[in-house]
């Protein structure tokens, strides 16, 4: 049984409902999630198969606008909290799990071989050793590119294998000369900077030390964080001029429109693009080309996951929804829907969208490792002072010696030697 | 009077005058008057980029569409649940606290009565997490009555300075002669005093509810999603939703500024003797 | 009447009792919201908060004595934040002399003049959220007005919000709009209760133009001076709703204010820093105090003329 709820009053009716005629010989689990309507409905369809398996058990799922979920969370796990919780893997559960919020749930992942058909997010869902989180799906990072664009241009359109990094500036240069953004971006929500940032650092120095720089292990003085900023800096010119003061969507239109020919994002954005009016014809996507030679190629790609919470009240029948939901059926049905990515290294993804293939195949065949973006990997405080000094190298490059100043003062008071 | 009437000016400075009155006014106000061509303009004008050139149409499926495709009518409605009350209870609450500073001599009265100006001017962030916090721990959090109970508290501040004065000014020896008579105290607030309040309540009124229905602050403080934000921080996420739709935006804007802007023509009067108490002695 | 029978020691008591039964609703509620917090957040600045408590429903905040404040001294978006607010609060005072000026302009009997002083006053009346957006509109890159008429007059379009060194400034002129407004309609007011005599009394002494607006007029004016200066800081130093719909205090931080990085600080997406959030909110209340003392001062020297 399902309910479409939003807010309190629908919430109420819920109980009511669950408390009367279900109530005798059905074991309720609760579901706190941030869904938009299209995943919502794709989150109930899975619902609904999994309470025709197990019939005994009813999950009632309460749907939270996406950016209030961000606040609720915080009420809800400490004054009523459901038996599961939508939210996100690495450093953006810490705080719950080190509060005591979210229940430990290794268990889960030994009893269901998860630790081999989840390899890849055992990282991201585990904290000193235990895991935390069940993660279901993920996007790819890359390049979306204009093809129309790179023929106004006069550029030769990239093939499925990406270009090399020199060939990319020596597009741009042309691209500039066209009067087109050769990358384009919208940073006045800072984050997608970080989409850059990220790439052109896992891309000079590896998985292991872009970790470790959002770990705060690592000197932004270093010569090896420097590195990244002058390869960021040979982006910087060719990079939309106002990006500061628009948001995503903005450039998304540039973009669509043939006034900026590449647009380093997440998968999420083809739907935006699309309704610009984008076809698969005109629009691409390869991966970030490589910059330093025989670095294992790392790719970016944001895991969302469901939690059990410490004030479960069913958290056995809550469990077996968790194992449901790590499933490759579940997770292939789920995705299938929403047009991202299952986690689950047995599921299928819809050979019919060359986005979703792309992104799959750049996945499973990424050796370096799978990144989180960096507001996940980084403590919240240490994220966020890193995206200013991205934003801000891309508007002032030449106010580098400052920026890494004051981010490596922030590193040394976060993390004390 | 000053400055010198323009009626005793030559004519050609009268002539001046009528004329740069009007343009003055377009100047001042060009920003919102584009607004509110935007919010006319069909979506297809602006993403030809005809921005500013002459409509192809006048567009009032923009207003339409944010009715019935966005909350906006419920965020509406949820300012008002939240004004009305605040405007009721901070009026109440503050006749008989403006009354009792006003009329009774007692020792802690220029305390209180500072206290209350004091606590009117504190910068909101100071109170945000202890409110927020105690709205939260009460289960008030998210409800349109949580907000409207911490706006009627610190709207008694500034209240209670506007009644007290205007109580001041009038004939004590109403009330003297009442408590020769031996009427009771709560008699002569009710049939003396309030009868006289009439001009008060309805500027304090017109006050409250314009800074009400303009709060954003708190709005964003203590509610967060379409069953109980009121139309300022629901404008706010529309906004996030609306990106480079400027003719949504608009609507949305020229619609969250009509009722305080009705308000204050309805009610011009008491809304400027409000705002300019203690402006003239 | 039933109390006209009331003895003469009952009345005095009823008379003592009044007061406080009258202030008892207000005065309870002003005291749970205003005051009570106001400590709270003082006491919260001296701990490491991050908003949550645990599962029995216990504070999970560390003492931390002075260490917020020591941070906040090394803290370069905090500076940036102080300097804004200084911004803020001396153009903010450029409200003054424009809404004498519109006020001046505005005052006489002509017909209509009535409608035109309302629709003056108009920008005050809207919310500030509204208020942002229409600027945002204004300043909006690639086709706002301000930048098209900068790129017709230099060649190269002006996006004011991406602009760390003029975003602040930008703001401000939305935040100025209606604030003149205001200033304005006190001035009007103002300008209304001149007592003529004096006006007549110094033009007969020759008085004109700037001498009689300096030495008559604006002296009689400064009651609405003293408003006037009081609601232009309170409204600098609250400038957060601007802040917030415009530019969310980017690009880089560079249009950040206090009553901003507090709210940023404690409840934003990588906030939830609470003790760190109300110590910004201590140094904003100090600030304030400032003022708000000088204002006590001024209205209890008032009061004692009476």
């Amino acid at each position: 049984m399902v309910h479409k709820l939003t807010g309190a009053l629908a919430l109420g009716a819920a109980l009511l409902l669950s408390t009367s005629a279900f109530a005798q010989d059905k074991r309720v689990v609760t579901w706190n999630a941030d869904y938009d309507p299209i995943p919502l409905a794709a989150a109930e369809a899975l619902i609904a198969d999994f309470e025709a398996a197990n019939p005994e058990i009813d999950v009632v799922l309460t749907n939270f606008d996406h950016e209030a979920y961000k606040n609720a969370i915080r009420n809800f796990l400490t004054a009523d909290p459901p038996d599961l919780a939508n939210w996100y893997a690495a450093n953006r559960m810490r705080p719950f799990v080190e509060a005591g919020l979210f229940a430990d749930i290794s268990d889960v992942w030994a009893n269901n071989g998860l630790m081999e058909s989840l390899a890849a997010s055992v990282p991201s869902s585990t904290i000193d050793g235990k895991q935390y989180a069940i993660p279901y799906t993920y996007y790819q990072w890359g390049i979306y590119y204009n093809r129309d664009a790179y023929k106004a241009a006069g550029v030769d359109v990239p093939g499925p294998e990406g270009v090399t990094w020199d060939q990319f500036l020596a597009n741009c240069e042309k691209f500039k000369a066209a009067g087109i953004d050769c990358v384009t971006t919208g940073s006045s929500a800072l984050w997608p900077v970080a989409g850059i940032f990220d790439y052109v650092s896992l891309r000079t120095n590896g998985y292991q030390f872009h970790s470790d720089l959002a770990a705060g292990k690592i000197s932004w003085t270093s010569p090896e964080a420097r590195a990244v900023f002058e390869n960021l800096g040979k982006l910087q010119p060719y990079v939309t001029e106002n990006h500061a003061a628009i948001d995503w969507q903005d450039a998304a239109a540039l973009f669509v429109q043939g006034k900026a020919a590449n647009y380093v994002m997440g998968n999420f954005a083809v739907g935006v693009f699309k309704e610009g009016g984008m076809t698969n014809d005109n629009l691409g996507f390869m991966v970030f080309p490589e910059i330093t030679a025989g670095i294992a190629r790392a790719e970016e790609a944001p895991t969302d996951t469901i939690h059990l919470t410490s004030g479960a009240k069913n958290p056995d029948d809550a469990k077996t929804f968790l194992a449901y939901m790590a499933s490759a059926e579940a997770q292939s049905k789920w995705n299938a829907a929403v047009g991202q990515l299952p986690t689950n290294k047995n599921a299928t993804v819809d050979a019919a969208d060359p986005f979703l293939t792309a992104g799959f195949q750049a996945l499973s065949t990424s050796t370096g490792g799978i990144a989180q973006f960096w507001d996940r990997d980084a403590d919240a405080e240490y994220a966020k002072a890193g995206m200013e000094g991205f934003q801000r190298f891309l508007v002032q490059p030449e106010a580098l010696e400052e920026i890494l100043a004051q981010l490596e003062a922030t590193r040394t008071r976060l993390f004390p030697q | 009077m000053f400055p010198r009437p323009i009626q005793k000016s030559s004519t050609a400075a009268q002539w001046v005058y009528s004329i740069a009155l009007p343009v003055a006014l377009l100047l001042w106000l060009f920003p919102l008057l584009g607004v509110a061509l935007t919010s006319l303009r069909p979506a297809s004008d602006l993403a030809q980029g005809n921005y500013f050139g002459m409509p192809s149409g006048i567009a009032w499926e923009n207003y339409k569409f944010i009715f019935t495709e966005t909350p906006i009518g419920q965020y509406m409605l949820n300012s008002m649940w939240v004004t009305i009350p605040t405007v009721i209870g901070a009026v109440s609450l503050s006749l008989m606290t403006g009354f009792a500073l006003a009329v009774y001599g007692f020792r802690a009265n220029i305390l209180v009565f500072f206290m209350f100006v004091a606590g009117n001017f504190v910068p909101f962030q100071i109170l945000m997490v202890p409110v927020r916090d105690m709205t939260l721990q009460l289960g008030m959090y998210d409800t349109w009555y949580g907000l409207a109970l911490f706006h009627i508290a610190f709207q008694t501040g500034f209240c209670t300075l506007f009644m007290r004065n205007f109580i001041k000014a009038l004939p004590y020896e109403l009330i003297e002669a009442a408590r020769v008579e031996g009427v009771s105290e709560w008699r002569i607030f009710w049939y003396i005093v309030l009868p006289l309040m009439r001009p008060a309540i309805a500027a304090l009124s017109v006050l409250v509810f314009t800074f009400i229905w303009n709060d954003f602050f708190w709005a964003t403080v203590l509610t967060q999603g379409v069953d109980s934000q009121p139309i300022t921080a629901g404008l706010s996420s529309l906004n996030g939703q609306w990106i480079a739709q400027w003719h949504l935006v608009s609507a949305g804007s020229i619609l969250a500024a009509l009722p305080p802007v009705a308000m204050f023509f309805l009610m011009q009067k008491h809304f400027i003797a409000g705002l300019t108490l203690g402006a003239v002695k | 009447m039933a109390e006209a029978a009331t003895t003469a020691p009952r009345r005095w008591t009823q008379r003592t009792l009044a007061p406080w039964l009258f202030l008892a609703p207000g005065l309870i509620m002003f005291t749970i919201y205003v005051l009570w917090p106001i400590v709270e957040s003082v006491t919260l600045s001296f701990y490491d908060w991050n908003g949550l408590y645990d599962r029995d429903g216990a504070f999970t905040g560390t003492f931390v004595g002075m260490g917020n404040y020591a941070e906040l001294m090394g803290d370069p978006a905090f500076t940036t934040s102080l300097w804004n607010n200084l911004k803020w609060l001396v153009l903010y005072m450029l409200a003054l002399p424009i809404g004498l000026f519109i006020a001046i302009f505005l005052n006489q009997t002509v017909t209509g003049i009535r409608l035109y002083k309302s629709l003056f006053f108009f920008p005050f009346v809207i919310s500030q959220v509204v208020v942002g957006l229409i600027f945002a509109w204004f300043y909006a890159p690639n086709f706002g007005l301000l930048y098209l008429l900068t790129e017709a007059i230099t060649g190269k379009g002006t996006a004011i919000l991406a602009d760390p060194d003029l975003v602040t400034y930008g703001i401000i002129a939305a935040g100025l709009w209606p604030q003149i407004a205001y200033v304005m309609i006190l001035y009007l007011t103002g300008l209304n209760n001149v007592a003529p005599d004096q006006i007549e009394a110094a033009r007969l002494d020759g008085a004109k133009g700037w001498r009689m607006l300096w030495y008559v007029v604006l002296p009689q004016l400064r009651p609405a001076t003293f408003i006037a200066v009081i609601v232009t800081v309170i409204g600098a130093l609250r400038s957060f709703d601007l802040v917030s719909i415009m530019t969310s205090g980017g690009p880089f931080g560079s249009s950040r204010v206090l009553s901003y990085y507090m709210y940023e600080m404690a409840l934003g997406e990588f906030g939830f820093r609470m003790g760190y959030g109300a110590a910004i909110a201590v140094v904003l209340f100090a600030i304030m105090m400032i003022f708000i003392s000088g204002f006590i001062w001024k209205m209890w020297r008032d009061e004692k003329e009476r």
